[in-house]
């Protein structure tokens, strides 16, 4: 097996008191499309919160590629080469689709007051490659160019998640986090989201970890899932082992979609 | 009332609208431009006085509105920049002969260094801070002007050199004029480079959420720092030629109202819309001025006439830009 890309230990986290994640062990190897499930209220986004840098845990360390990552800011883990998106789609409202992906690009670019000031030739050239850079990760998740000018949160749900996703790309990641991609996608989108999870772990070599609850997508896009209960992480191994282990079956029972979720 | 709303809306859309053509853009420039160049000669001293006023409020309007409306944050002490600026003017050509255009560089940096030391500490925290700091900065440097020796106290400064430039001896009103014609053509050119640019982006990303745009790799703290010091530049600058203009100043130009003055500007002119914050400082300087044969009362006339603007337009006097969809 390759090395592990991302790997947190003993990772906890307590907002006054209450336990949110508990000891958690996780790995994300490299080239990997991984998904983290589990029931509402898990702790799944704030696993997400502190690998990106928005929540410190108590206790545990997380490294990235080699680099520690507890100490840093978000916008450093960002650079660091991770990348995500949001539960609930968060563009930059009353902005364009282009800009919100430009977004993406600023912590890949250099240029400061003076040079925009100025409009020094480096400015303006490094103006193109960021749109060119940015109509790249557009076209590749699927928007067409007659809607970069568009306000970005007039578009479709399903397009805005797209938007989303070629955002997060435009910051160049190794490793992307999808927080629940498919949520409102109609059965058509999912199957497209499905092929996009696997182009961007094939051509551009970006590794993946997904929340999601939709078990069909889960069981069919990812190589390893692990499983989240109170915090702590239940279970971990392929499709087939996480739909034959009995504590993730009990984990589910609690809730009173259960069924619905355990559709596999 | 919003019918009336809506007319205004749509009226001064269709004037935006027209804007956006490039002849029209260009004509409407070009007849600005000449405006400007013959308004001396055409409108007489008064006037020419009058507008030099308003045009350094143009260049410290559109400071601010870096900061507040392009940064979203608010500064209530914007004015203390502006001493900064004229001080440091006075008080190295006076006590120390420097040449001004030497004094000026120390002006921009002290300004910046004034700019880092507030905005630093208080940019990293959240909320309104800033606010509360920036309104205590502005009382700060207005009572040490008045209180230390080397600011000459209460009374000031006076006898401010004026200063040459390449044999241009800067000096009657007229002159004075063009050099705020100039620095006010510079500060749009500045505030409309910066708008369209990387950190004109970083600005409205984290205006509009900070956590998303950190989450896309933006510093948020730095950014906001830029803006902050930015703005403070612009205002240094404008002072430092306040200075060399009224060849005396006080501490009674840099106070609080001062700095409510210049925001109103940016409010009423709709934050972050350059051509609004320009119109916004004709208006707060200008209104006045049309309304002086009203006598007393054209203070208050003008303070109603503010408050209708915001009550009808509370986003600003310009319209929205036009987006297609
Ligand atoms: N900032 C916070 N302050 C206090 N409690 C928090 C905070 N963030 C998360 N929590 C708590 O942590 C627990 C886990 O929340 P989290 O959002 O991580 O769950 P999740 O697994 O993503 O659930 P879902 O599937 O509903 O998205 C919840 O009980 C939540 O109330
Ligand atoms: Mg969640």
């Amino acid at each position: 097996m390759t090395a592990a890309l991302l790997s947190l230990s003993g990772v906890s986290l307590a907002f006054a008191g209450n336990t949110v994640l508990q000891n958690v062990d996780f790995q994300v190897a490299e080239g990997a499309v991984v998904s983290l499930i589990g029931p509402n209220g898990a702790g799944k986004t704030s696993l997400f919160n502190c690998i990106t840098g928005f929540y410190k845990p108590q206790t545990g360390t997380i490294t990235f590629d080699g680099q520690a990552l507890l100490k840093l800011k978000p916008h450093r883990v960002t650079a660091a080469g991770i990348a995500r998106t949001f539960q609930n789609v968060r563009l930059f409202r009353e902005m364009t689709v282009m800009q919100n992906v430009m977004s993406g690009m600023h912590c890949r670019t250099r240029s400061g007051a003076i040079a925009a000031i100025l409009g020094l030739p480096s400015q303006r050239a490094e103006e193109a490659a960021i749109r060119e850079a940015c109509d790249d990760c557009l076209r590749f998740v699927g928007v067409t160019p007659d809607e970069y000018d568009r306000i970005a949160t007039t578009l479709a749900y399903g397009h805005q998640r797209r938007v989303e996703i070629a955002r997060a790309l435009a910051t160049q990641p190794k490793l992307l986090l999808l927080d629940e991609p498919a949520a409102g996608l109609n059965a058509g989108e999912k199957q497209e989201l499905i092929a996009l999870i696997r182009r961007i772990r094939d051509e551009r070599g970006i590794s993946v970890l997904l929340i999601e609850h939709d078990m069909g997508l889960v069981m069919q896009v990812s190589e390893r899932i692990s499983v989240l209960d109170h915090g702590a992480m239940i279970a971990d191994g392929t499709a087939r082992e996480i739909q034959a282990n009995p504590k993730v079956i009990e984990a589910y029972l609690g809730q009173e979609d259960a069924e619905a979720e355990l559709d596999f | 009332m919003s019918q009336h709303d809506s007319v205004t809306t749509r009226l001064s859309a269709r004037i935006a609208a027209q804007f956006q053509t490039p002849a029209v853009r260009w004509g409407g420039i070009a007849l600005i431009l000449v405006f400007l160049a013959v308004l001396p000669a055409v409108f007489g001293q008064y006037a020419t006085v009058i507008m030099t006023n308003a045009l350094l409020y143009v260049v410290l309007a559109l400071g601010l509105n870096v900061v507040v409306g392009f940064a979203g944050l608010l500064d209530l002490g914007y004015a203390a920049f502006f001493a900064v600026g004229a001080y440091t003017i006075g008080i190295l050509t006076l006590e120390f002969g420097v040449n001004f255009w030497l004094a000026l560089p120390c002006a921009v940096v002290g300004a910046a260094i004034a700019g880092v030391i507030i905005g630093g500490p208080t940019l990293r925290l959240r909320s309104d801070y800033l606010a509360i700091v920036t309104l205590g900065f502005g009382e700060i440097v207005r009572f040490s002007a008045r209180n230390l020796a080397i600011t000459g106290k209460a009374s000031g400064l006076s006898g401010i050199g004026q200063p040459w430039l390449f044999g241009w001896h800067i000096a009657t009103p007229t002159d004075f004029y063009y050099v705020f014609c100039g620095l006010a053509i510079g500060a749009v050119i500045v505030s409309l480079r910066l708008e369209d640019s990387r950190l004109g982006r970083a600005w409205l990303y984290v205006r509009h959420d900070e956590d998303v745009a950190e989450a896309m790799g933006i510093n948020r703290v730095a950014v906001k720092l830029a803006a902050y010091v930015i703005g403070a530049i612009f205002a240094a600058i404008g002072g430092a030629f306040f200075a060399a203009n009224l060849g005396a100043i006080s501490p009674e130009s840099f106070s609080f109202t001062q700095s409510v003055l210049i925001l109103m500007a940016v409010i009423l002119g709709g934050m972050g819309k350059i051509p609004g914050v320009i119109l916004g400082a004709f208006i707060v300087i200008l209104g006045p001025e049309l309304l002086r044969n009203l006598g007393e009362l054209r203070l208050m006339v003008f303070a109603v006439m503010l408050l209708l603007i915001m009550l009808f337009r509370p986003s600003g006097i310009w319209p929205k830009r036009g987006t297609r969809s």
